[in-house]
């Protein structure tokens, strides 16, 4: 029987709904005991929804007068640490922007196998499914190591709960900081948004958005969905949104339940970025667009008329 | 300044794939680059020297075409460049990292080693990290913000939700860039002619004592990724088509 370890994510103190999947990914490995291992955040208070997708142990591990969020290098050795006292065979987590960065410390320092970004995985044959050539094909990678590491695109796995008794109590391993990388400063943007690679509805626009202001017509539409907006890199670089949220082979890659694309040709370098989504419409004046080839439903119509009445039919039917 | 670039030569990400056998492709039609990663590395380590004085030294770890990058990165001013031989386009990122590591120490003292974020075949993201853990140096990737302090480096990169983190390391280090940090230079016809003389130091990975077994991870199956077949396309005037939009996504998909 398997030991598995799921490295937990929290926002603000709660956890992240993009953990779910991870927590199923890791039942659907046989009947091995599911640990979940918090660096933040609190287990008691998560204990509860962790129980609910089928954790059976909950551990909140700690370093003695140490702020781990302030110290990758000494996060990795706490979970190293926790690795071998909770004898595990495999440890998951979420392959966002943090979760990658712990991985492959957390790899480097113990010479472990690892893969980023998986979209499928097996413990019993230690191999993984994941993206190589930008997304164009899917690669299957085999794993030989005492631990096998895995960080899964969020959402990329569907939620799904199974209650189950869970107990919780701490780790404190007496672990020492390298010394080498510090946290000087945190800057989070004022903002109530979604981050984009974790969001289970994304709409996004591309040039003929015209404008930065523009983007409000699409934000109010994907509030409404507890979504997100992305942007293609032509209307990054036309100065219209940010590149942090530029969707593609040179943005960001997202994998949400549902990608409404908003005047985008259907670029391969888009796709690149977006294709794992599940369901994928597209919006677009041109009925010859190549992008209505490679997405599941089409609207022929301009954004500005029909986004606005997306809008209003989802206040009314939601 | 002693600074080493690392750069994969990877298919143009435009090209389509065309798979061999169970887990190889053919890498004998299609273009190639410098990973476009690595691109903003070079960039940087050329400014850093443009500076500070100093040498831009590329190291690759490829087959003999990846000879073809090193030249590239050399008509945006890289000095020298390091050319491991190797069979395989896919080396597990351990023995890479090992390479490098024994490539770059066989040559100098580095101040600032520099790298992508990740290759753009493989998708590995985790090099550089095991080339730092390799060398006991400090790492960050994705930088797109550095700052060059009294013998260390300030260097910034996202943490998601649009945050931003800011990161203090000591030199040496390793450091895996990304877009924003700069624009990466366009050759011009006489750099990529002075490019060509540059040496180039080409040694094979089993010289640098460096075995390719018993890799920890093995890339045993390449598939295409499906396309979707083509749009359902809604008609009807825009509240029409929307209403029955919203109707299949609530009703049929269940994604909203
Ligand atoms: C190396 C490289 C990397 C790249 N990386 C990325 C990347 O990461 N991400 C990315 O997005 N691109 C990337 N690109 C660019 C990519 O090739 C395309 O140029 C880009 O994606 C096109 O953006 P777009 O679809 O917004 O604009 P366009 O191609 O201009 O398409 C606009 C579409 O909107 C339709 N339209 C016009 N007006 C309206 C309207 N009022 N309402 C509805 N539809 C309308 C048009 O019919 C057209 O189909 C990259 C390119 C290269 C070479
Ligand atoms: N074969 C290689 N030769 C030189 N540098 C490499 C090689 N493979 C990876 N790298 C470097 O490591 C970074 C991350 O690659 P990866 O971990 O493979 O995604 C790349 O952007 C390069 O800078």
């Amino acid at each position: 029987m398997a030991n598995i370890g799921i490295v937990i994510e929290t926002e603000d103190g709660t956890v992240k709904d993009t953990n779910f999947g991870v927590l199923t990914a890791a039942r659907g490995q046989g009947d091995g005991t599911i640990i979940a291992l918090m660096l933040d955040g609190s287990a008691d208070s998560a204990k509860e929804i962790l129980g609910k997708y089928g954790t059976h142990k909950v551990v909140q591990i700690s370093v003695e007068g140490a702020d781990l969020s302030a110290r990758p290098d000494l996060k990795a050795r706490a979970l190293a640490a926790a690795i071998g006292n909770y004898s595990l065979d495999a440890l998951l987590g979420l392959a966002s922007a943090q979760g990658r960065d712990l991985f492959a410390r957390l790899a480097a320092s113990m010479d472990l196998p690892l893969a980023l970004d998986c979209l499928a995985v097996d413990i019993a044959r230690q191999s993984v499914k994941k993206s190589h050539f930008s997304g164009k094909t899917t690669a299957t990678v085999k794993m030989s190591g005492s631990v096998m590491l895995c960080a899964i695109r969020p959402n990329a796995i569907e939620a799904v709960e199974a209650s189950v008794e869970v107990s919780v109590e701490s780790f404190s391993p007496s672990v020492q900081d390298p010394g080498l990388v510090r946290v000087v400063e945190v800057n989070k943007e004022a903002s109530d948004k979604v981050d984009l690679t974790e969001a289970a509805v994304i709409v996004a626009g591309g040039r003929p958005i015209a404008s930065a202001d523009n983007y409000a017509i699409l934000d109010d539409c994907a509030k409404l969905l507890g979504g997100t907006i992305s942007a293609s890199r032509a209307a990054v670089d036309a100065g219209f949104a940010p590149h942090s949220i530029q969707v593609g082979q040179t943005g960001k890659t997202v994998s949400p339940r549902l990608y409404i694309c908003c005047g985008l040709s259907g670029s391969v370098q888009h796709f690149a970025g977006m294709k794992t989504s599940k369901v994928i419409v597209a919006i677009n004046t041109d009925k010859d667009a190549p992008i209505f080839e490679k997405c599941d439903y089409g609207i022929i119509g301009d954004l500005f008329e029909v986004v606005p009445v997306l809008t209003e039919v989802l206040k009314e039917k939601l | 300044m002693q600074l080493y670039v690392c750069v994969k030569h990877v298919p143009d990400t435009a090209a389509s794939i065309k798979i061999v056998g169970e887990n190889g492709f053919d890498d004998s039609s299609g273009k190639f680059i410098v990973n476009p990663y690595d691109e903003y590395a070079v960039e940087q380590a050329v400014q850093l020297v443009e500076k500070n004085g100093g040498e831009v030294v590329i190291v690759t770890v490829g087959k003999a075409a990846a000879v073809a990058s090193i030249r590239a990165a050399m008509a945006m001013g890289a000095h020298r460049g390091i050319l491991v031989t190797v069979e395989s386009q896919f080396l597990d990122s351990q023995t890479t990292a090992r390479a490098l590591k024994a490539a770059i120490e066989q040559d100098g003292k580095p101040d600032i080693i520099l790298g992508g974020k990740g290759a753009v075949d493989s998708e590995g993201f985790q090099t550089l990290y095991r080339l730092a853990g390799g060398m006991n140096l400090p790492v960050v990737s994705e930088i797109n913000e550095m700052e060059l302090g009294d013998g260390k480096a300030i260097v910034g990169h996202e943490i998601g939700g649009g945050a931003r983190e800011v990161l203090e390391v000591s030199l040496p280090c390793v450091l895996g860039t990304t877009k924003g940090l700069n624009e990466p230079r366009y050759p011009k016809f006489p750099d990529i002619m002075k490019a060509k003389k540059k040496p180039i130091n080409e040694v094979a990975i089993a010289d640098l004592g460096v075995s390719v077994d018993n890799a920890q991870s093995e890339l045993i199956k390449l598939e295409k990724v499906p396309e979707r077949s083509g749009a359902k396309m809604l008609d009807g005037d825009v509240r029409q088509a929307v209403e029955a939009l919203v109707r299949i996504l609530k009703e049929e998909e269940k994604v909203i």
